[in-house]
Formats: C-alpha cells, sequence, structure tokens
C-alpha cells in the first residue's frame, strides 16, 4: 500500500483525499473516515471502515447495529438508517446505497451531484454469500473499488467444495476437534451457513467473542443452527465433547490459552489469502480454506466491465495490477492510496 | 498426479513430523511402481531432468500470460511453479485420464528442451490447479515440502515394518524408481546386497551442548576430543576400491583425487578431512578453496593439500563394529592404525581433561588459531547409532564472536518468507578523511523469531530510501549484534572481511547508528 503523506490532500474534483479519508466535499461528509468527523458514510461494519467516535453516521440499519453492539447504542449522537435502494439529500449531493455482497448490512454508497454519479464500493464480493444481499449492478461515472485480491493468482473456488474439506477433515479425524479461524463479523456466520447448507445440523460451537454477532445476524433473519459456547470447562483442560466438533474462533484465539481446552485441534483458517501455500504455512494453518469477503481477480475484472464506468479509482489493496488491467480493458484508473484500511487477515 | 499433489499439500502444511510420515508411508502403500519410487526421489531432491528448468516455466508463463500481471503475481507470491500455477488460464479440459508420474518422468527425461516445453503446456491446460502446482514442481525439482531423505526412509521403515536402519544400509547401492526396495519391503525379493561394493553408512551426528546438560554428566563417561574446523567426511575401503563421502552421503571423490589412497586394509573410518597436512593444519578457508572444486588442478593440490584426521571406526573388513561401545571402537581403530600407513591420515588424540574447570579453559583457548572450533564429548560406553541421538554425542563449541553492525540492505526471502523482507545486508563504519562511513561487512537472515521478523519488515518499508530491483535500501539507522564464528581476511568484499556464518543475536533497537562498531575493530577479530 503506498501511504499518503501527511498533509496533503489529492483533489479529485469533488471527491477529496485527506487524512481522514475519502471526503465528499459538496455533502461535507467523509465515507468510511479512518479519524473521528462531523458526518460520517460507513459502507459496513468491519472495524477499520466503521470506526468510533463520529458525530453524525449514516448507513443501512444493519451496518448501524452491527456498530451499536461494537461500540455500545450511543456511538455517535445522531444516526441516520439508509436502507438499501432509498435516498437522501446532504446539500448538493444525492445519496443512496445499494448492497454490496460483503457481509450483513455492507453497502456501496452512490453519490450524485452535478449530473455526475460516483460509487463507492466499499469492500466487495461477487459470490453467493447465504449470509447477504447479493452485489448489484449499479451503472456509473466513476467506480471507486477495492483491490484486496488484485492479482491474476487470486481465483477463489467455489465455497461448497471449499465447506466440503471440512467435512472430509472431519470424518478422517473424528479424535480431532477442528477450529476454524475466522473473522468475527462476516466470515464466521457464512462458514456457519455454509456448513448447515451442507448438511451439518449438529450444533457448532463459539468462541465467546463470536457470539454476539452470531445472534445480531439471527435477529437479522439469518438462520444459523444451533449454536453453543465453546468457552466452558476448566482452561488448559481439553474438553473431549469438543472431539470431533466445529468450534469457530476468532483468528487472535487459535494461538491463545483458550485453544488449549480444545482436544488435539486441527487449525483451519479461512480467507482469500489461503490460496498461496506458502502464506498459508507461515500462519501454521493445517487446513487452508480458500473462502472470501473480496472479490477475486476474475470477479474484479467482470464487476468493473459490466459497471463499464468512465473511470475507475482504487482504495486500498494490490492497485497496480488492477490498474494495469483496466487499462488493457481501455477504462483510466487510478490509486487513491487510502491508508488506515486492514486487509483481510 | 491427483494423489501427489494431494500428498504434497498435506506435507506442507502438516506441522507436526509424525503426520508428515504418516501420510507418507499411507501414500507409499497406496501408490503402485513406479509411481512411487519417482515420488519418492522427487520428495528428496534425486530427481532432475535436463529439459526442464526455472527458464522454460518463466518461458511458458509469459506465452499466457500478460507478462506485467505475471511479474506482480511472481512478486507476490514468491514461488516461480506456485504462480505459474495459480495463474495458468483455465479453459475446457481435454479428459486425458489421470496424469501417471511415470509418464511425466520417463516423458521428460527423453524430451529435448523444445519437446519438453510442449508436453508441459499440454499438461498445463488440462490439469486442475494443484496438479499444475506439484507438476511444476516435480519437473523443475526443488520441492521444498519439509521431506528430508531422512524421512523418506523413515516412512518407508514405517509403512513395512522394517527397520530403519536396513533401510539406510542399502540406500547407496539403489537407484530412482527403487523397484528392488520395494520388491523388497513387499517381501517377494532377497535384500540388495552391499558386499564387496565401497558404500556410505549413515553418520552418528552430535547435539549441541547445553549449560543443563552439563550439569548433569558425569565427565569421566565421556571421550574428549578437539572439535576440528574441517568437513566431515567417510571415508570407505573396499574391494571395488576407495570412495569419499561427505556427511550427507554424496560422493566426493572427484573433489579429493588425492585422498583415494592405494591402501590394502579395507573398512569403513569416521573422521574430519583438514586442510594442510597432519604436521601443519591449515584453516577452515584454506579447505574452502578445495571443498566446491569438482575437478582440482595438480598444482592446487599441491599448494593446497588436504589430509584425513580420523575419530571413529565402524568396519574393519566385513567385520561391523557399530554394536561395540565407543571404548572398544577407539581400542580397535588404535590397532589398525599402522596399516593406514601414509601421510594423509592420522588419528585425533584423545583430550585428557576431568573437570569442567579445564574443559572451559580449553574450550576457550580454541579461539587461538582458528583451527579447532571447541570440544566434542562423546559417551564411552555407547555404540555407533545413525543419526543425532540424545544424550551420546556432543559438541561444546566456543562462544562465538560477536559485533554491533548498522542494517544498509534488505532484500525479500524466499519460500515461507516470501513476502518478507528476511535477508539483511550490514555493514560497519570506516573511517577515511575523517569522514565516517559505512561499508558491508556480511549478510545475514537468520537469528530472529517470527514475531521480531515481522518487525524488521515494517522496519524495512517504512524506511526505504532506494529500491534496486528486489532489493531495498535502508535508513542507516538500525544497529544489531551479529554473532559469526569467525571473521578472515577477503578480497572480495569492500571491507577486506569475511564472516563466517552471521547471524542476527539481538535487534538493538535503542542503539544509535553511529555507536555501532567499526571495520578497524572487527579487524582484530580476525583469526590469526
Amino acid at each position: 500500500m503506498v501511504v499518503l503523506l501527511k498533509g496533503t490532500a489529492m483533489d479529485k474534483g469533488w471527491i477529496e483525499i485527506h487524512d481522514a479519508g475519502m471526503y465528499v466535499a459538496p455533502a461535507d461528509a467523509f465515507v468510511d473516515p479512518v479519524k473521528p468527523v462531523q458526518t460520517a458514510l460507513i459502507t459496513h461494519g468491519h472495524a477499520d471502515h466503521a470506526r468510533a467516535g463520529h458525530k453524525h453516521v449514516i448507513a443501512t440499519p444493519e451496518t448501524l447495529a452491527i456498530m451499536a453492539s461494537r461500540y455500545g447504542d450511543n456511538f455517535a449522537e445522531k444516526t441516520t438508517p439508509l436502507p438499501y435502494g432509498h435516498s437522501l439529500d446532504l446539500q448538493t449531493v444525492k445519496i443512496r446505497t445499494a448492497p454490496a455482497g460483503h457481509v450483513l448490512g455492507s453497502a456501496q454508497i452512490i453519490l450524485e451531484h452535478n449530473a455526475t454519479r460516483i460509487i463507492a464500493a466499499g469492500d466487495y464480493k461477487r459470490k453467493a454469500d447465504p449470509t447477504c444481499e447479493p452485489f448489484e449492478v449499479v451503472p456509473c461515472d466513476i467506480f471507486i473499488t477495492e483491490a484486496t485480491f488484485g492479482l491474476p493468482v487470486f481465483r477463489h473456488p467455489d465455497p461448497a467444495s471449499e465447506i466440503q474439506k471440512l467435512l472430509d477433515a472431519q470424518a478422517l479425524f473424528p479424535d480431532r476437534s477442528i477450529v476454524i479461524g475466522a473473522y468475527s463479523l462476516g466470515k464466521a456466520q457464512r462458514i456457519i451457513a455454509l456448513l448447515r447448507e451442507a448438511g451439518w445440523d449438529a450444533p457448532i460451537y463459539l468462541h465467546g467473542a463470536i457470539q454476539p454477532l452470531c445472534r445480531l445476524y439471527e435477529t437479522h433473519g439469518v438462520n444459523l443452527g444451533d449454536l453453543q459456547s465453546a468457552t466452558i470447562g476448566e482452561r488448559g483442560v481439553p474438553q473431549d465433547y469438543l472431539k470431533g466438533q466445529f468450534i469457530i474462533a476468532p483468528p487472535s484465539a487459535l494461538s491463545a490459552k483458550w485453544a488449549q481446552r480444545l482436544p488435539d485441534p486441527m487449525v483451519v483458517f479461512a480467507s482469500g489469502w489461503m490460496q498461496v501455500r506458502q502464506r498459508a504455512k507461515q500462519r501454521g494453518v493445517e487446513l487452508p480454506l480458500i473462502l472470501s469477503d473480496h472479490a477475486d481477480w476474475a470477479d474484479l475484472l467482470m464487476t468493473i466491465e459490466q459497471i463499464a464506468p468512465k473511470l475507475v479509482w482504487v482504495t486500498h489493496g494490490r492497485e497496480d495490477a488492477l490498474i494495469h488491467a483496466c487499462a488493457q480493458m481501455g477504462i483510466p484508473a487510478e490509486a487513491l492510496s487510502l491508508i488506515g484500511y486492514d486487509e483481510e487477515t | 498426479m491427483q494423489a501427489f499433489a494431494e500428498l504434497l499439500e498435506h506435507l506442507i502444511f502438516s506441522p507436526r513430523r509424525q503426520v508428515k510420515l504418516t501420510y507418507l508411508s499411507d501414500w507409499l502403500k497406496q501408490t503402485p511402481d513406479p509411481d512411487r519410487g519417482y515420488g519418492l526421489a522427487a520428495l528428496t531432491g534425486e530427481l532432475s531432468f535436463k529439459s526442464v528448468k526455472a527458464g522454460l516455466v518463466r518461458e511458458l508463463a509469459s506465452q499466457v500470460v500478460d507478462p506485467d500481471l505475471f511479474a506482480l503475481s511472481y512478486d507476490f507470491v514468491g514461488d516461480l511453479a506456485e504462480t505459474t500455477a495459480l495463474v495458468w488460464p483455465e479453459r475446457d479440459r481435454v479428459n486425458i485420464g489421470p496424469l501417471l508420474l511415470r509418464e511425466v518422468v520417463e516423458h521428460l527425461q527423453l524430451a529435448s528442451r523444445p519437446a519438453a516445453s510442449e508436453l508441459v503446456k499440454g499438461w498445463l491446460y488440462n490439469l486442475p490447479e494443484a496438479q499444475r502446482w506439484a507438476l511444476l514442481k516435480l519437473a523443475t525439482g526443488g520441492m521444498r515440502v519439509g521431506v528430508s531423505a531422512r524421512m523418506a526412509r523413515l516412512a518407508l521403515a514405517d509403512a513395512y515394518n522394517t527397520p530403519v536402519e536396513q533401510i539406510e544400509e542399502i540406500w547407496p547401492i539403489i537407484s530412482v524408481p527403487y523397484t528392488e526396495l520395494f520388491a523388497w519391503l513387499e517381501g517377494k525379493a532377497e535384500r540388495p546386497n552391499a558386499e564387496g561394493r565401497a558404500v556410505f553408512r549413515p553418520l552418528m551426528l552430535a547435539h549441541p551442548l547445553e549449560e543443563p546438560d552439563l550439569a548433569k554428566m558425569d565427565l569421566v563417561e565421556y571421550q574428549i576430543e578437539w572439535k576440528w574446523d574441517g568437513a566431515r567426511v567417510q571415508f570407505v575401503s573396499a574391494e571395488e576400491g576407495v570412495k569419499l563421502f561427505s556427511r550427507s552421503g554424496d560422493d566426493i571423490n572427484a573433489s579429493f583425487p588425492d585422498m583415494i589412497l592405494p591402501i590394502k586394509w579395507q573398512g569403513v573410518l569416521d573422521g574430519e578431512l583438514l586442510a594442510g597436512t597432519p604436521g601443519e593444519i591449515g584453516s577452515f578457508q584454506d579447505l574452502q578453496q578445495r571443498l566446491n572444486r569438482k575437478k582440482p588442478s595438480a598444482k592446487l593440490q599441491e599448494t593446497h593439500p588436504v589430509f584425513l584426521r580420523v575419530y571413529d571406526i565402524l568396519f574393519d573388513g566385513e567385520d561391523d563394529l557399530r554394536r561395540l561401545s565407543l571404548r572398544k571402537r577407539r581400542k580397535h581403530l588404535e590397532t589398525i592404525l599402522p596399516q593406514l600407513d601414509t601421510d594423509k591420515i592420522d588419528i585425533s588424540t584423545v583430550v585428557a581433561g576431568t573437570n569442567l574447570e579445564e574443559l572451559n579453559q580449553m574450550r576457550d583457548a580454541c579461539r587461538m588459531g582458528g583451527l579447532i572450533e571447541g570440544l566434542m564429548l562423546k559417551r564411552q560406553d555407547g555404540d555407533y547409532k545413525s543419526g543425532r541421538i540424545k544424550g551420546e554425542w556432543f559438541k561444546w563449541k566456543r562462544d562465538p564472536l560477536t559485533a554491533d553492525v548498522v542494517i544498509m540492505y534488505a532484500q525479500r526471502g524466499h519460500g515461507k518468507r516470501s513476502s518478507f523482507y528476511s535477508d539483511f545486508t550490514f555493514g560497519a563504519w570506516r573511517i577515511t578523511d575523517n569522514t565516517p562511513e559505512l561499508v558491508p561487512v556480511g549478510k545475514a537472515y537468520s537469528g530472529f523469531t517470527d514475531v521480531e521478523l515481522k518487525r524488521l519488515d515494517k522496519f524495512v518499508r517504512e524506511n526505504t530510501i532506494q529500491k534496486f530491483g528486489p532489493v531495498r535500501e535502508v535508513a542507516k539507522s538500525l544497529v544489531i549484534e551479529v554473532a559469526f564464528d569467525s571473521l578472515s581476511m577477503s578480497k572480495r568484499h569492500k571491507s577486506g572481511l569475511a564472516m563466517r556464518f552471521p547471524r542476527f543475536r539481538a535487534i538493538r533497537w535503542d542503539k544509535a547508528a553511529k555507536e555501532a562498531d567499526t571495520v578497524e575493530t572487527l579487524q582484530r577479530l580476525i583469526d590469526s
């Protein structure tokens, strides 16, 4: 990622790049600001995009609920829910949201001003996900895209075939516990839903950090089946009832003392990065699942082709390759070089 | 190829040796000849094809993928075979049936370069990603899946309930794809016979001695020798002639024709190959002049002679002495010594020393002259076992030298470290005309933890001042303490110094660059 030097503001017409992030000047609002601001438009609930401390937050109702669950009910002085398809005016800018397919409530923010439509897509994916609305293609003049997996090496396989690996491992090692490292918002719920789709009806065990967001998903109509806490029983003592079971935990818990209660754990990690074998090995993963909530290379290109914008801006990730590929498609593209956004872990 | 690709993935991802062994022995049992033999050879690095090298893979990739995108991808993944497998275009596959290792190996062995290129390309188009990757790994060699030759033999022992020693014995006389080995292991044929042949026997290796070990040891039970700074070799004299093997079992006769001695005695000796003559030992640097030279000239043999300092005996004629205690073997070695009447062989003396203090002093004194690395402590009542056995042989090296130096350049690693800056060039100060200047004195890429590596990587990314291809020049601000075994003069380096095995000892985030050592200080550490 290119570092934007402090104090420099890059002017992109009515979009400016400030220290705090992308600034929509005629609306006096920021998209996913990384510092506290007056008015924030939030694409989705991941902590690097939805930070605490803004005065006024505009987002989908689901994203607002996620932020409230994370930061407390009074996380902002004012919140404005903007459901998919609805719009509101901020000064001279018309603002609308459309599903981004990334996690529950994730939205593309559609900005219209002076007869120009700019879409800040946030993080998005195109592969099917039973836990959120699919990405909606909206034509626009300028499409602002991420490029987390912006290299041709990233070709995310069919999620069902990846989930089958879990079931195969469970059948092969019935005496081991299978602990899946997954981000607590989005990835965890998607894995549970995919396991259910694949026919796994037994209880799935959760690390404490995963539970609140699973409950939140369920209140928003995503059925996750029988979920139980994996945090019962004494620390450091392997719990026999977890043999042959799936346990979902945030990645950081896998190396913590918490994991010692798991009997002979097989460490699974679900991420788009798992495609690169040496990376998977480096993380000490025994069973890598290539499962991502971001668009892979082919889907990035397909999305840009379908939207057919006049211009592409790339926010974060491997922007060089994506810009090169856009040029080959005859669409000019530039890097916005935003800082402060984590990549999928 | 599918089963082999799955095996490779399991081997890469299994953190535990025992799990790797299980996968490997399962695969050996389930795979028919000659595929299992070819696969085994590929895993242990004994298979290579003249017609397929990295260049060919690069060329194929450039034919099917945009070169800029490929370069960016390779830079990210850090492994040519994997990058190529991942970016290879997916199109409708022709059903060619399962691709057998035999097919791949036997075709590639005979193929010219252009023919190999066409073959590999055809296969790549008709295989899914994991198999593309396995194919490219197999074809270009260099598996890097954490399987040593020793582990392969352990897996064989596991799979066929046979003592691993018996397999190791005959290893040097069998060849790829090891059909006679499998026939014997499955009880379908006699054990291949090593009699009369100059065959390598697995070496007994030493553990580094740790302070806690010392407290538990009764020194009277140990034979103490100097640890000579040379190359471990096995000297085998048999009916078919004399052979010299490196510690890994490679035949190194070609490099040392002067050691192929016309002696009548037959048997197997274990010892150290040293530079110079028994009367006047040379340094390791002298030995290096010979070590990697495939065909040394007569002149080099004369100016840089070598000799063998023997410390153990494994066979006398056909008599296997390995089950005897070291005490008995040593006696035997001394009695046959007159039969090795040559000025190219002598015996490593046993050091008399019974208390810790004396030993400590001796170990420290090893610095003088630099020809001795420390002490060896070997259990006298132990027999000769293959491999690194705990509690039997110890090496007690002198403490390494250290220096504070400044990181100047960093380069990304390969394989598992491909996304990290992990190879560091460091320098010391030299003052010319009152102006201090940093000059490179060495390169280190080990000795730090994973957490430190992450921090170092971050330091490099945040302090880059110039990029030269894969190399980054960094701000000269970070001091590291390096440890190294010895220092010698070298004309190849700007500083005139060459470090042996430098590695990180500590990262001195607290220390200012100007406080690092000077070249002058380092020169005082040079082995006399």
